[in-house]
């Protein structure tokens, strides 16, 4: 696929780019020490400010920059259990979202819900905890779309793990038949936790499934967030236009453990997983082709680290939710209303 | 993703209007009640297998799609978690999908989507999301359909937060209850019995045809009906047990025996206050489900008296399906159903005690 001249990256467009990315790492990196602050000496999953699993998504920047970049908040984006990249590219506010994260009454759910669980309609985004489960919500948006006459489309973004879920095969046949506006983009990271992909799935590429549903299937090796902006590009265009749904997968990196705390024994590629850190290789290319200055990327980084501190900031200013309400909001009607 | 109602607000609908003269069957008093609402919002639309020309294999949805066509009454793939999680996310985008899970037996190839998604988005949203949708499916035995197929399981969807859940017993309702999942803001599990339904090829209970309004109008959901007042013993009931409740409530009159039946209508929110106030009458409950025994409604209908006053019981027995699956041999079927033989001997035994 080639992108249209529509789609064509401007240096403007690749600056935005890594500034998506930049933005994601340095809020990974808080959301990590956040994270780690009070869980010293012993770690304890369920203490501290922000407690639970926590599913960081460092290195799979260039998927969510890639494909955001293309969106508008009237479009739909469901997400994994590792979600913050594609909340973040794709303009959930950051302070509601943080103040989710940790708990908080001001949070998008009020605390119901936590860093798996983030909902902002003002972006119609949302995420899942349960492998491969977005995608027949994501169908669902897409649908009422379709029916609403506009060329708003849905995201669904999912693991490699998830290609070998019924739902995943189920959603794309759906869609297919449909012709839903919709895109189902599998962030390839090489592992369901500790297993790698060899070792889960059939194919070298699930992109090659979605031949079975007679739609086009593309898979972006390296990482690569311009490759991604293209396919992304094409996918979504295609899908405004009324011609139906695309797979994509993309070859990314986890740069950290699962979720933190994995100390990643399972893990041989290890020692070279920082070499791949796509951010620094962007950059760098970037600089290298006169298109970022040093000047330009140190700016970047202290505006992500500002929008950063003031997102933790009001998530440390709101009150953790009252006791007592913990049966609010179960029905919108009726009990517990 | 929408925080706002989709509501045609102007409507008051009335609650629980005269039923008149008019008779129905329950699927058409369903059909009817899917297709005024239909109707009146663009927005309403049936999902579901074989919703479309054949009307649904129990008869909820025939006529549907002569009226509405294909684009609104949509037959899908047998793909039960894709177009329910379809429904989820058309629901949250404003839409008000009713879609029919064929057997309520068949959940096992879907449940994520109920459990996880359907029901608990409103609360992980911290109330900005809602899902106001129908999932409605067939259930019950009684004729020789096999352990896959025969079962009830509202007990289920009831434990599980984030999903009201009713369970029609007669047509009146059926269309009262079916406006009121429509129209609410909140995911709906509505559950039909198939010996409820007056259908033409099972065996019929006789009050599966009864007077319903032509109009449109709402049964509360979370509202039980007496459903015949008595002083001797509460049945707790739910669906075509209901029936079979009454059949025995009315031969044991005979022999002075009073027998109030409750029809709880909906499981949740479960009408905690008209079970107190009947068994503060009578003070003996039975409790008949055919749903299985343990773990399920009728335990939660006798723990609701004992936490509220232990001493309004003198007693309380269960007439349910023992916790076997549903055989399939006719003498073995009725054997585990909760039929009028046993729930007769259950009031008996009561009333004696």
């Amino acid at each position: 696929m080639t992108p249209s001249k529509a789609q064509a990256l401007t240096d403007d467009g690749r600056r935005d780019l890594l500034r998506t990315m930049v933005l994601i790492r340095k809020y990974e990196e808080t959301i990590r020490l956040a994270y780690y602050a009070d869980k010293k000496p012993a770690f304890d999953i369920g203490a501290g400010l922000v407690p639970g699993e926590m599913h960081l998504s460092a290195g799979q920047e260039p998927v969510a920059a890639g494909i955001c970049a293309h969106l508008t908040p009237d479009d739909a984006v469901t997400a994994t259990h590792r979600p913050h990249h594609l909340a973040i590219a794709h303009g959930v506010p950051l302070r509601p979202m943080t103040a989710e994260i940790f708990g908080r009454e001001a949070g998008l759910g009020h605390g119901r819900g936590g860093h798996m669980h983030l909902f902002d309609p003002s972006t119609h985004f949302s995420c899942s905890g349960i492998i491969a489960e977005g995608l027949p919500p994501a169908l669902g948006q897409a649908f009422a779309f379709q029916r609403q006459g506009s060329d708003r489309v849905a995201v669904a973004v999912t693991g490699e793990g998830a290609a070998n879920q019924g739902a995943f095969h189920e959603s794309l046949n759906l869609a297919a038949l449909w012709n839903l506006p919709v895109v189902i983009v599998v962030e390839d990271n090489d592992w369901g936790i500790s297993v790698p992909r060899a070792k889960s799935t059939s194919v070298a590429s699930n992109a090659d499934r979605a031949a079975a549903y007679g739609i086009p299937g593309v898979r972006v090796e390296d990482n690569s967030v311009e490759a991604v902006y293209a396919a992304a590009g094409e996918a979504i265009a295609r899908a405004r236009a009324g011609d139906g749904p695309s797979l994509i997968e993309v070859h990314t990196l986890r740069l950290w453990g699962h979720f933190e705390g994995d100390a990643e024994g399972y893990r041989p590629e290890l020692a070279s997983v920082p070499d791949r850190d796509p951010i620094p290789i962007y950059r760098d290319r970037l600089i290298k082709n006169g298109v970022l200055t040093e000047g330009q990327y140190q700016e970047m980084e202290a505006s992500a680290v500002a929008l950063v501190d003031d997102a933790i900031d009001f998530a440390m200013s709101s009150p953790t939710p009252d006791p007592l309400g913990h049966l609010s909001y179960v029905f919108a009607e009726g009990v517990n209303a | 993703m929408t925080t706002t109602t989709h509501k045609d607000q102007s409507l008051a609908l009335p609650i629980e209007p005269d039923a008149g003269k008019r008779k129905l069957s329950t699927a058409k008093a369903m059909q009817e009640a899917i297709s005024q609402r239909m109707a009146r919002d663009e927005s309403v639309f049936v999902m579901g297998e074989d919703v479309g020309p054949y009307g649904g294999i129990f008869s909820s949805t025939t006529g549907l799609i002569d009226r509405f066509g294909p684009e609104r009454v949509i037959d899908t793939p047998i793909s039960e978690t894709a177009f329910i999680g379809l429904g989820i996310g058309a629901a949250v985008e404003g839409m008000r999908p009713i879609v029919e899970l064929m057997f309520a037996d068949f959940f096992g190839v879907c449940m994520d989507q109920i459990y996880n998604h359907m029901a608990k988005i409103h609360y992980e949203s911290g109330g900005n999301v809602r899902v106001p949708m129908v999932l409605m499916m067939a259930a019950g035995g009684g004729y020789s359909d096999g352990a896959q197929h025969s079962q009830c399981l509202w007990g289920t969807f009831a434990h599980l937060p984030g999903m009201k859940v009713v369970v029609p017993s007669n047509p009146y309702d059926a269309k009262g209850l079916m406006t009121a999942a429509i129209e609410s803001d909140d995911p709906v599990v509505y559950v039909f019995h198939k010996g409820v339904m007056g259908l033409g090829w099972m065996a019929k209970n006789d009050r599966s045809i009864g007077a319903v309004p032509e109009a449109e109008y709402l049964v509360p959901i979370g509202k039980a009906r007496v459903a015949r007042e008595g002083t001797d013993v509460t049945i707790v009931t739910i669906s075509l047990s209901v029936h079979h409740s009454l059949d025995v409530a009315e031969k044991l009159e005979a022999e002075g025996i009073s027998v109030e039946v409750i029809d709880l209508r909906s499981l949740v929110p479960l009408d905690r206050e008209a079970i107190v106030r009947s068994v503060s009458k009578t003070g003996r409950l039975v409790v008949v489900d055919e749903d299985y025994q343990s773990f399920g409604l009728s335990g939660e209908v006798i723990a609701v008296v004992a936490e509220h006053d232990p001493t309004l019981l003198k007693r309380a027995s269960r007439v349910c399906v023992p916790d076997v699956p549903i055989p399939y041999a006719h003498a073995l079927e009725y054997a585990v159903l909760p039929t009028r033989a046993r729930i007769e001997a259950a009031v008996r035994n009561i009333v004696a005690s």
